[in-house]
């Protein structure tokens, strides 16, 4: 009877089920400006997976309260726990990253157990691995890895399913390998590192190879007590960090890999569709496969045939009557006003999708309250499936 | 005297000169992603500028927001003017880069700028900027430091208030207190006096943290645990802007039966026929109740996630949504309502 439509998105549509029913596919990442709903939408994709045979690992970052209970994850300990309530033959086991967990089975993982533990103590590394912006980034990319290796050797999961971190730059997870590469292969871990390997020697070479007003400077800024904190991490930390690098490269080229399907979270608004173009964009530089764009809280339009400044023109004539016409007329400026952000959020997705030709789209209508229980979270799976 | 459309405003109360946040010289605007944290800041420099004051409005994040709010080009980093308020004051923007910052700071603090291209070159200015995490928000903060300083020492280039559109709320106060990280790792030394001196502007009350906020479930969540951990670390928390709000489109007694399903539907048909509309009335009165019961369920919400709110106990700004997005005209209204509200 009545007419309920969403955004026209001159688009092909974004076909989750398919992406589910494709074995092949074994990684999905969900990636996104910060408050668009990207846990969420990571969240109900793999449900979704679940309950159609899909046995599914879902990381999570740094999720809200009520979405984490919602599939029964009360504590923060880094390990997948299976969450109860799944129909059908398929799993799904959840978990949320714990950045700094991750980061000391790096090291022990890497190092022999004397060396490990002067890592741990180390001041600077524990200011490092708890407390700095930008560790995150790191540490999803390497347990991402780590979830797939285990999925690989005992068939644990066949599908994984990655939120991303809420980055000043979403993608920055991307640079990793490539930062750290340069890292470790430049010259100036070696100027990091030379204080720890014997004090004036290590100095006295760099400076010989034209480093002295570089060291003078580090001195300078540092004091040489970091510097020799420093030092002594990056000396002891230095195998670790290779083992680490290879595993960011090899998760890397993971992300390329036909296997992976990225999908673009966004809201129609005009700072998240910019931080959307912007990872589509990245996405194709970097030879990422993307499956296409789901955008979260589009208002829903009621009565489309109705414009909104019919409604205007219709409550203006209404106003000063009886209680029901003065009703009728608030009733019809509560449709103007939504039929004035539907069409703003159309003229947005517009202009994405002309800038974006054949990237597919599916769209959720705005939810009145956010996501408590896992039957919300297929409520807003069934939403997503129907592009 | 200057005669602009602003002063005509009622709520434009020109009498009222003290400021609300006395002694405050930075004000810095974190807020749940998607909540409106740049144009809030961008408003409360604006609303602070009026009446011949100069504000500086800085951003962190590299995402060139301020220049598109302002409908400029893309913003090198160098102080530059962005907008006139009322009353002849002028609103600054400086997108900071952390690059640039770093050698900055080293010009600054030790006079070592040609050493920039030597550390450029060996990979240095890189890992401080990008690979060692937390640097980065070392010299973000260091450079807002720097510009209360310019107060201070009665600079002839200082501005009467810094605008910090910040880090979101996940991650304020970490990128607030990094410095006092970092003077826990230097003990001592010039990065541990630096640090110490930072956490002097920003730990104290010349700092205030506003917080950037839906009427919705997660953001409010959000701001409440932000503002549990920037008092945990002792920064000093501001306000909370209420964002995006809707008004009021219905009474008590309307909600109550639009939520029950009970609106006289066949009545608002005729009325609605009665006004002229060209689709079928019943159609229409069916989905205006749908509608009403939506914004119900909506209006519902936002009164709780209010209550929340209120338990704060903090000076809240309530601002409305803008059904047409932010635009300049939009933001020197947001502005003007934060004046009426007394913010300057």
């Amino acid at each position: 009877m009545t007419v309920r439509g969403q955004l026209s998105v001159d688009a092909p549509p974004l076909r989750i089920d398919s992406i589910l029913g494709d074995r092949s596919i074994r990684i999905i990442v969900c990636t996104g400006a910060g408050g668009v709903g990207k846990t969420t939408t990571a969240a109900a994709i793999a449900l979704r997976a679940a309950e159609q045979g899909r046995r599914v690992c879902v990381l999570t970052i740094d999720p809200a309260r009520r979405l984490a209970q919602a599939m029964g994850l009360t504590t923060l300990d880094n390990t997948p726990r299976a969450v109860e309530g799944i129909t059908g033959a398929g799993s799904l086991d959840a978990m949320m990253l714990d950045m700094k967990r991750t980061f000391d089975e790096v090291v022990e993982a890497h190092s022999d157990p004397e060396r490990a533990q002067a890592i741990l103590a180390n001041p600077f590394y524990q200011a490092l691995s708890s407390s700095f912006a930008g560790t995150q980034e790191y540490m999803a990319m390497e347990k991402l890895g780590q979830l797939r290796t285990e999925a690989d050797r005992d068939g644990t999961w066949d599908l994984i399913i990655v939120d991303t971190p809420p980055a000043r730059n979403a993608l920055d997870f991307l640079d990793a390998p490539a930062r750290l590469g340069s890292f470790l292969d430049g010259r100036f871990i070696r100027v990091l590192t030379a204080p720890a390997r014997g004090a004036g020697r290590g100095i006295g070479k760099i400076a010989v190879m034209g480093f002295g007003l570089f060291t003078g400077v580090l001195s300078k800024i540092l004091g040489a007590q970091v510097l020799s904190d420093i030092g002594n991490f990056v000396a002891a930390i230095d195998t670790t960090f290779g083992g680490f690098r290879e595993r960011a490269d090899a998760t890397y080229a993971l992300l390329q890999d036909l296997g992976t399907s990225f999908v673009v979270v966004a809201t129609p608004e005009r700072d998240a569709l910019r931080e959307a173009s912007y990872f589509v964009e990245r996405l194709k530089a970097d030879g990422m496969p993307l499956a296409g764009l789901v955008l979260n809280r589009v208002q829903v339009v009621t009565l489309t045939e109705m414009s909104g400044e019919e409604a205007i023109a219709s409550a203006d004539r209404l106003d000063d009557g009886d209680e029901i016409e003065s009703l009728t007329a608030a009733l019809l400026r509560l449709h103007a006003q939504r039929q004035q952000i539907a069409s703003r959020q159309q003229h947005l997705a517009e202009r994405f999708t002309a800038a974006h030709a054949g990237i597919p789209v599916t769209t959720v209508p705005a939810l009145a309250e956010d996501v408590h229980d896992l039957q919300g979270l297929r409520e807003v799976g069934q939403l997503l499936a129907e592009a | 005297m200057h005669t602009s459309p602003w002063t005509a405003d009622p709520d434009y109360a020109e009498t009222v000169t003290q400021t609300r946040w006395p002694g405050v010289a930075l004000h810095v605007v974190s807020g749940k992603g998607g909540a409106g944290k740049t144009t809030i800041a961008a408003a409360l420099a604006l609303a602070l500028a009026h009446d011949g004051k100069r504000t500086l409005l800085m951003e962190v994040e590299g995402r060139q927001g301020i220049a598109q709010l302002f409908d400029t080009a893309p913003l090198p980093y160098t102080e530059r003017k962005v907008a006139v308020a009322p009353g002849g004051g002028e609103v600054w923007a400086l997108p900071v880069d952390p690059h640039e910052a770093l050698l900055d700071y080293l010009e600054i603090f030790y006079n070592l700028r040609r050493a920039g291209s030597v550390l450029k070159k060996i990979g240095a200015i890189d890992f401080a900027t990008t690979i060692a995490p937390g640097l980065r928000d070392v010299l973000l903060t260091g450079k807002a430091c720097e510009l209360v300083r310019r107060i201070d020492k009665n600079a002839p280039d200082a501005y009467q208030a810094i605008v910090l559109d910040a880090p979101p709320t996940g991650r304020i106060a970490k990128f607030l207190n990094v410095n006092s990280e970092v003077s826990g790792i230097a003990k001592v030394g010039p990065i541990h006096k630096h640090a110490e001196l930072v956490m002097s502007v920003i730990a104290s009350p010349r700092t205030a943290v506003h917080l950037v906020t839906l009427l919705e479930e997660m953001p409010v969540q959000e701001t409440v645990d932000g503002i549990e951990e920037l008092r945990a670390d002792g920064l000093p928390v501001g306000g909370i802007f209420v964002n995006m709000t809707r008004p009021a489109m219905l009474s008590a007694d309307q909600l109550v039966q639009a939520r029950a399903g009970t609106l006289p539907l066949d009545a608002i048909a005729a009325a609605a026929a009665a006004a002229g509309v060209r689709t079928d009335p019943a159609l229409v009165a069916a989905a205006l109740g749908l509608e009403a019961r939506e914004h119900a369920a909506r209006v519902d919400l936002e009164t709780r996630e209010r209550r929340r709110i209120d338990e704060l106990d903090l000076p809240t700004f309530t601002l409305p949504m803008i059904p047409d997005g932010i635009d300049l005209g939009a933001l020197y209204e947001l502005a003007l309502l934060l004046r009426s509200k007394g913010v300057r």
